[in-house]
């Protein structure tokens, strides 16, 4: 009994040390004041030295908080109980948010900085006219592959994937939507497709796909891809950018049938505490120079079109990853298709994963 | 009298306390709300829809395919876990070493996923060991090898120490004296030993196969979503259908399972 | 032991620590990734030492599963007692049964459902709130660790103790409660781990700043974990090696000084 009411002992003691370390630093980082602002984003998603410019020229102490997926973030704030300020969800999430109403309106005149967003990326399906989002980063849904594993291949569409010379070749992510487009689109209908027969069409043809597909991962298909486990990958243009700086060999096309635009967009939800803190901090990060920084940092693509003038030409010359207008008329946006819907893409990916090889 | 013996088992009681409270807020609850999405469809509707998806072939061929890894994690598990722990107690230090076995698991677990990413991987340690003993590169990430062998490496401090607590509080007198009968070693341990750590083992076996039946994490990172688990399923339909309903009913069927293995192991027991 | 007992024992600690090396062998490389390295670097190390936020969400980490593990414990003992006194068999299965609901249920759900259950009691979230749901997902795991001990205990022995004299409260704490010992630090110990490496039902019930480190492990996915994590873990680690081997060590010196004669 002395044994564990002494060692019990040492843990009540060693927890008060620590608690009172937490407290004494959570206040000398001022995280304790009362001028604060809570910022819910992806981790790393964000340059942080920003984060500190931006506390220095409004005095808002910045709460930085993430999240890893878009539905787990939204359940968060639907359920109330923080005061997120700012949150950066992927647009056909914002159409949900709008829809169950957990969006505060933004107020344009307080975003001057907004003139900077290319109009291309204005007033889409998802959000008409921006009443409650602002873009932040953007890209397209393509594949990567490895041109000194491939060395006489050329890849040029979602149909080469079908090839049966790349037998247990491709990673894929795991996202319904992404991997049943590919079907889709593959066979030429909408990303948005809703008629159960081509949708059939397109999760049969996958089937046909099994024998070439080594796995469906998550983010580690960036490890992966770099540490040349397959040849071919089927991601998103932000990860495809980053995994071409750390592996030369490898390659970014988006298919010619067409594919996805995606958008991680602003927003203030009805949780905010703080809505004038949250437009300074949006007006903030649509800054030309702010955003350029932001860009130069996380990698992906911006849709602030005077922030392009403050990067490297290469970057901003790279039609991978800044396709001309005429390839981005090809893109779709992913639209909300309702949840019966989403639930039949859900079940068919699913059939499609327990497919035997 | 009679009132002061209401009052002593009024006391007597009241250790209880804490434990029933949490039962009923922490479990009741949550199962409560867990049977009542559970009857709800994707529109949120009062219906049996989800029943009767969950006894189609992809969920009845999910539930197979849970338990069959569930299982073969459990006895690989113990398997391993055994020796070990029986030779452990044998060691000079040995609460030490016990707590060595632990250490590992205190590690993030998506970190050291990460690292069997690394180890498995194509150009990973193992392969350059398997091709340095002449049987050359193969394909480990992505296989029901490496899913089991993770699986396995996650659950087996859980399968040692339950089994180690019983075999360290064993009455060595009692080994000995079987030897001094001439009992071999395998009898000792066949008739002694085992039956009496019978304790440990079981504790060892719920805390992995219960779990192991509701894996999802590793089926992706690991096995690459070649194997699907009942466990994958709720997830997916939690965090990106967002159907709660279907994603409960799952759940509701994990619980009836978990509670009719609980009641075959304690029945055995009696027959005992 | 036989060699090839011994050697057995090693082969299991190489292939426990395999992953913990790796990622300790990576924590020194000048380059970004987990599959290249370049060359021998500290600068993980040094970038570690300037994030005053990921400190503050290491000792937060800490003290939660410290304090969860600590409570848990206690109710979980309680709860192995309430169990083990139960008289009815049937009693006794149903407590089981609800005992093990969480250790089956996904960490989502559990997650879903306290964020549902503390958002309608208005529980602020944030440390308290997942200190709640810690304590209550390590429980059942403390329980099912300190069961088995009860039921290996002798029936003879509490009554040979209340013939004696003993009251309720002696047989408990002079009885009881040293023969469970074990159970109890297993359970322990097993809470400690569950809280270290939860992260979906953190997820659901932190907020107003408060983070984790699985959380924040998890959230840097997308975007790829850094190496600072790597080292950041490195250190724990061996920060933690070096504590359980001084707790080892003075415990045993205080059983050899201070009682002597009891062998265990």
């Amino acid at each position: 009994m002395n044994k564990i009411l002494r060692f019990f002992l040492i843990i009540v003691v060693s927890s008060g040390i620590l608690l009172y370390a937490i407290s004494s630093l959570n206040t000398s980082q001022g995280y304790s004041g009362g001028n604060t602002l809570t910022v819910y984003n992806w981790g790393d998603y964000i340059d942080e030295d920003l984060i500190a410019q931006f506390e220095k020229e409004t005095g808002i102490k910045v709460i930085y908080e993430t999240f890893d997926s878009n539905e787990a973030m939204m359940t968060k704030i639907q359920q109330g109980g923080t005061n997120y300020d700012v949150a950066v969800p992927s647009e056909y999430t914002i159409e949900k948010m709008i829809q169950a109403n957990l969006l505060i309106p933004l107020d344009h005149s307080k975003l001057p900085n907004l003139k900077n967003i290319d109009q291309r990326f204005m007033d889409l399906s998802f959000d008409p006219k921006n009443k409650y989002s602002v873009p932040y980063f953007w890209g397209t849904v393509g594949i990567v592959y490895n041109r000194k594993l491939l060395p006489d291949k050329e890849i040029t569409s979602w149909n080469d994937l079908w090839n049966p010379d790349l037998k247990n070749q491709i990673l894929l992510i795991d996202g319904a939507r992404e991997v049943m487009g590919m079907g889709l689109n593959s066979l030429g209908y909408s990303l948005n497709d809703t008629n159960k027969k081509h949708l059939a069409e397109a999760k049969e043809k996958l089937d046909l796909l099994t024998p070439n597909v080594k796995a469906i991962v998550g983010d580690e298909i960036k490890m992966l891809m770099a540490n040349e486990e397959a040849s071919i990958g089927l991601v998103w243009s932000g990860d495809a950018s980053e995994i071409m700086s750390e592996n030369e060999d490898l390659d970014y096309v988006v298919p010619k049938e067409g594919s996805n635009l995606w958008f991680d967009n602003m927003v203030i939800p009805k949780t905010a505490k703080n809505v004038e803190g949250a437009h300074q901090f949006i007006n903030f990060m649509l800054n030309a120079k702010v955003a350029a920084k932001n860009t130069d940092y996380v990698g992906y693509s911006t849709p602030n079109k005077q922030a392009l003038k403050y990067l490297d030409e290469e970057v901003v010359n790279d039609e991978r990853f800044y396709p001309s207008p005429e390839l981005t008329k090809k893109l779709e946006v992913y639209e909300n298709l309702g949840k019966r819907n989403l639930s039949l893409y859900n079940e068919l990916f699913l059939q499609f994963k327990m497919h035997p090889k | 009298m009679m009132v002061k013996m209401m009052e002593n088992n009024f006391t007597r009681k009241l250790y209880q306390v804490p434990y029933l409270l949490w039962i009923v807020l922490f479990v009741i609850a949550p199962i409560g709300l867990v049977l009542y999405y559970s009857f709800l469809d994707i529109e949120g509707h009062f219906s049996f829809e989800n029943y009767g998806k969950f006894f189609t072939p992809v969920y009845l061929k999910m539930t197979l395919s849970s338990f069959w890894y569930a299982f073969l994690i459990t006895a690989i598990s113990l398997v391993i876990a055994y020796p070990t722990a029986l030779l452990l107690t044998k060691t000079k230090h040995k609460q030490l070493w016990l707590l060595l076995i632990i250490v590992p698991s205190w590690i993030n677990l998506l970190l050291k996923a990460y690292a069997f990413l690394g180890i498995f991987g194509t150009y990973g340690i193992a392969n350059s060991f398997l091709q340095v003993i002449g049987i050359g590169r193969q394909q480990l990430l992505f296989t029901d090898f490496s899913f089991v062998f993770v699986s396995v490496y996650i659950f087996i401090p859980f399968m040692i120490l339950p089994i180690f607590n019983s075999l360290s509080e064993l009455n060595p007198t009692l080994i000995d004296a079987a030897h001094d009968l001439g009992a071999s070693k395998w009898t000792v341990f066949r008739r002694v030993i085992f039956p009496l750590t019978i304790n440990g083992v079981k504790s060892g076996t719920q805390v992995t196969f219960i779990p192991a039946l509701s894996l999802f994490m590793l089926t992706r990172l690991i096995a690459g979503n070649r194997v699907i688990t009942l466990g994958t399923a709720i997830e997916q339909q939690f965090l990106v259908t967002q159907d709660w309903g279907m994603g409960s009913t799952i759940a509701v069927f994990l619980i009836v399972i978990m509670v009719l293995i609980m009641l075959v192991t304690n029945t055995r027991e009696r027959g005992v | 032991m036989t060699p090839w007992a011994k050697l057995f024992l090693v082969i299991i600690f190489l292939i426990l620590y395999a992953p913990i090396f790796f990622l300790i062998f990576y924590s020194f490389n000048s380059g970004e990734t987990m599959y290249d390295f370049e060359s021998f670097s500290l600068k993980w190390y040094k970038e570690l030492f300037h994030d005053t936020r990921l400190l503050i969400i290491v000792l937060n980490t800490i003290v939660l599963a410290l304090l969860a593990a600590l409570f848990s414990t206690i109710i979980g003992v309680l709860g192995a007692l309430a169990i083990y006194m139960a008289k009815r068999r049937q009693t006794k299965n149903l407590l089981l049964s609800f005992n093990n609901v969480l250790i089956v249920s996904p960490d989502v759900i559990i997650g879903a459902s306290f964020l549902i259950l503390f958002t309608m009691a208005g529980i602020k979230l944030g440390f308290s709130s997942v200190l709640l749901s810690h304590i209550a997902f390590s429980i059942p795991i403390v329980v099912l660790m300190v069961l088995p001990k009860l039921s290996e205990m002798s029936p003879s022995l509490i009554d040979a103790a209340r013939d004696l004299g003993a009251s309720s409260w002696n047989v408990m704490s002079k009885v009881i409660i040293p023969y469970i010992s074990s159970g109890i630090f297993a359970g322990f110990f097993m809470a400690l781990t569950y809280s270290l490496d939860d992260f979906a039902v953190t997820f659901f019930v932190t907020g107003n700043g408060f983070s984790t480190l699985s959380v924040e492990i998890y959230s840097l996915a997308r975007r790829g974990i850094s190496l600072n994590i790597n080292a950041l873990s490195a250190i724990l680690f061996l920060f933690t090696m070096l504590l359980v081997v001084i707790y080892y060590f003075i415990t045993q010196r205080t059983k050899l000084n201070g009682m002597g004669v009891r062998k265990r």
